[in-house]
């Protein structure tokens, strides 16, 4: 990562737009999956569209999948530079409760979870339906993606590891939301405002995900 | 009166591994700043012949930066907007164990014992941290340049820093940010240093990466431990000022 990102202040501002990528990214797959609590219809149609359109398989896809590895791989970056700035000497006794949240200090292992996730989500999601749609090319069937989904969460180990991962994901977005704003240089007199509504935010997309997983399940 | 155990980081000089050490000082009246009970350990070292503890001090009344010490886990000690030399001993009870190490960066080396080389800040401000006045003789006043009140009391707050390096001691990357921050922003918010911003922010900024400092990821314990207060917006500022120079060229 030379040239544009060589300086910590742009690896920051990029780390920020990617995150702010994915954070719009999230609203929209928790809006498409609340339709399934309304109505199957409206899912399969929903799910149809976004795996049939080429704009959004060709384009946005690819935008995507681009956003997550870079947010990922800068994110590694940064930890092993940073690991490197602190040094080999640490402290023998740090309290850093003290002065910074919990969230704030392990963004690195809640990052690891979720991509841990992103990982078997590509399995039993993704990948299955690349095979479909592109290995098999097996005909187009735009009522399948309700059952297929509801299927997968009537596996209580499933369901388990998605509420989990979905609680790291509200403990990576309760600092990495906020901290987007601030690194990309904004804080101002709107700053508590926007703090609050981030922190909804964290704490309201990652609750529906696990709430449409848990009504499923309980829905069979 | 307190009976204290000192736990304290010793190394004899840059090369040396270093370990950490057990003392007992005794009779602490809660009355003693935290440097003076240092003292008090010091006479007591050198009194039996051993080497006294260094450690770095210099106004011993919360302006010069020079006085640093983690003290139980936390840059300047358990006090909230003071440094290490106003810390006073009625912080403490009879009877504990209290750690003290040198600030840790790989860009703030230790020298001996408690004190680190903090030349890497120095470097830093030499990249920029000034404006260029030419006294030609027709110098024009400061005071006819108008400023308001608000840009002036931001300023002021910035040019608050005394540059002890609490902020990359406390940060968990080792980030001066809080300090590059302030420094940019003191000159930023008034005309006099806005001449030179865009390339004052760059060469700091760059600096800063070279001396090996790391990258911020806001958790915003910098700001809680500084003593001077030093807000987290200075660095949301260096922030704006750096990718908007940047962008410019
Ligand atoms: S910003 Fe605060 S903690 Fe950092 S060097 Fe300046 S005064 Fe010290
Ligand atoms: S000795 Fe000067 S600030 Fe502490």
């Amino acid at each position: 990562m030379s040239g544009l990102l060589s300086s910590s202040i742009a690896r920051k501002f990029a780390m920020a737009l990617s995150a702010l990528f994915l954070i719009f990214f999230l609203l929209m797959h928790v809006s498409i999956n609340l339709l399934s609590i309304f109505s199957e219809d409206a899912f399969n149609v929903a799910s149809h569209f976004m795996g049939t359109n080429p704009l959004i398989q060709f384009l946005m896809q690819p935008i995507l999948i681009i956003g997550v590895v870079f947010h990922f791989v800068m994110g590694f970056i940064l930890e092993l530079k940073n690991r490197k700035a602190v040094g080999v000497h640490k402290y023998v006794k740090n309290n850093g409760a003290a002065n910074s949240t919990w969230m704030s200090r392990n963004m690195i292992y809640s990052g690891l979870a979720i991509l841990l996730f992103i990982v078997i989500h590509f399995l039993d999601f993704w990948i299955p339906e690349l095979k479909y749609k592109y290995v098999e090319v097996l005909p187009e069937e735009p009522t399948r993606y309700y059952h297929e989904m509801v299927e997968k969460f009537h596996n209580p180990i499933k369901v388990g590891v998605y509420v989990v991962a979905f609680v790291f994901l509200a403990l990576h977005l309760l600092h990495g939301f906020m901290s987007a704003f601030q690194s990309m240089g904004l804080n101002n007199k709107y700053t508590k405002t926007f703090e609050r509504c981030a922190k909804a935010y964290s704490i309201v997309i990652p609750g529906l995900f696990i709430f449409i997983a848990i009504f499923h399940y309980f829905n069979q | 009166m307190m009976n204290l155990t000192l736990k304290i980081w010793r190394q004899k000089d840059a090369n040396d591994k270093g370990q950490m050490v057990d003392y007992k000082v005794t009779d602490i009246s809660e009355h003693m700043s935290f440097l003076e009970m240092m003292d008090v350990l010091n006479e007591q070292l050198v009194n039996s012949g051993d080497q006294p503890v260094a450690f770095d001090h210099d106004c011993r009344e919360g302006i010069c930066g020079m006085c640093s010490l983690y003290i139980n886990g936390e840059a300047h000690g358990p006090d909230r907007g003071i440094t290490t030399c106003q810390l006073h001993m009625r912080m403490f009870n009879d009877g504990d164990t209290i750690t003290i190490e040198p600030w840790r960066a790989s860009a703030f080396p230790v020298i001996k014992d408690l004190i680190v080389d903090r030349m890497s800040f120095e470097r830093i401000q030499q990249a920029g941290g000034f404006i260029s006045v030419n006294t030609s003789g027709n110098t024009q006043d400061a005071n006819a340049i108008p400023i308001s009140k608000h840009a002036a009391d931001e300023a002021m707050d910035a040019a608050a820093c005394i540059g002890c390096g609490a902020c990359v001691a406390t940060c968990k990357n080792s980030s001066a940010m809080l300090f590059v921050g302030a420094k940019v922003s003191q000159y930023a918010l008034l005309p006099q240093g806005q001449v030179e911003a865009a390339d004052r922010v760059k060469n700091m900024v760059e600096q800063m990466d070279l001396e090996g400092f790391g990258n911020c990821t806001n958790t915003g314990a910098c700001e809680i431990e500084c003593p001077k207060g030093i807000s987290l917006e200075n660095i949301a500022r260096m922030n704006r000022e750096f990718l908007s120079a940047s962008l410019k060229g």
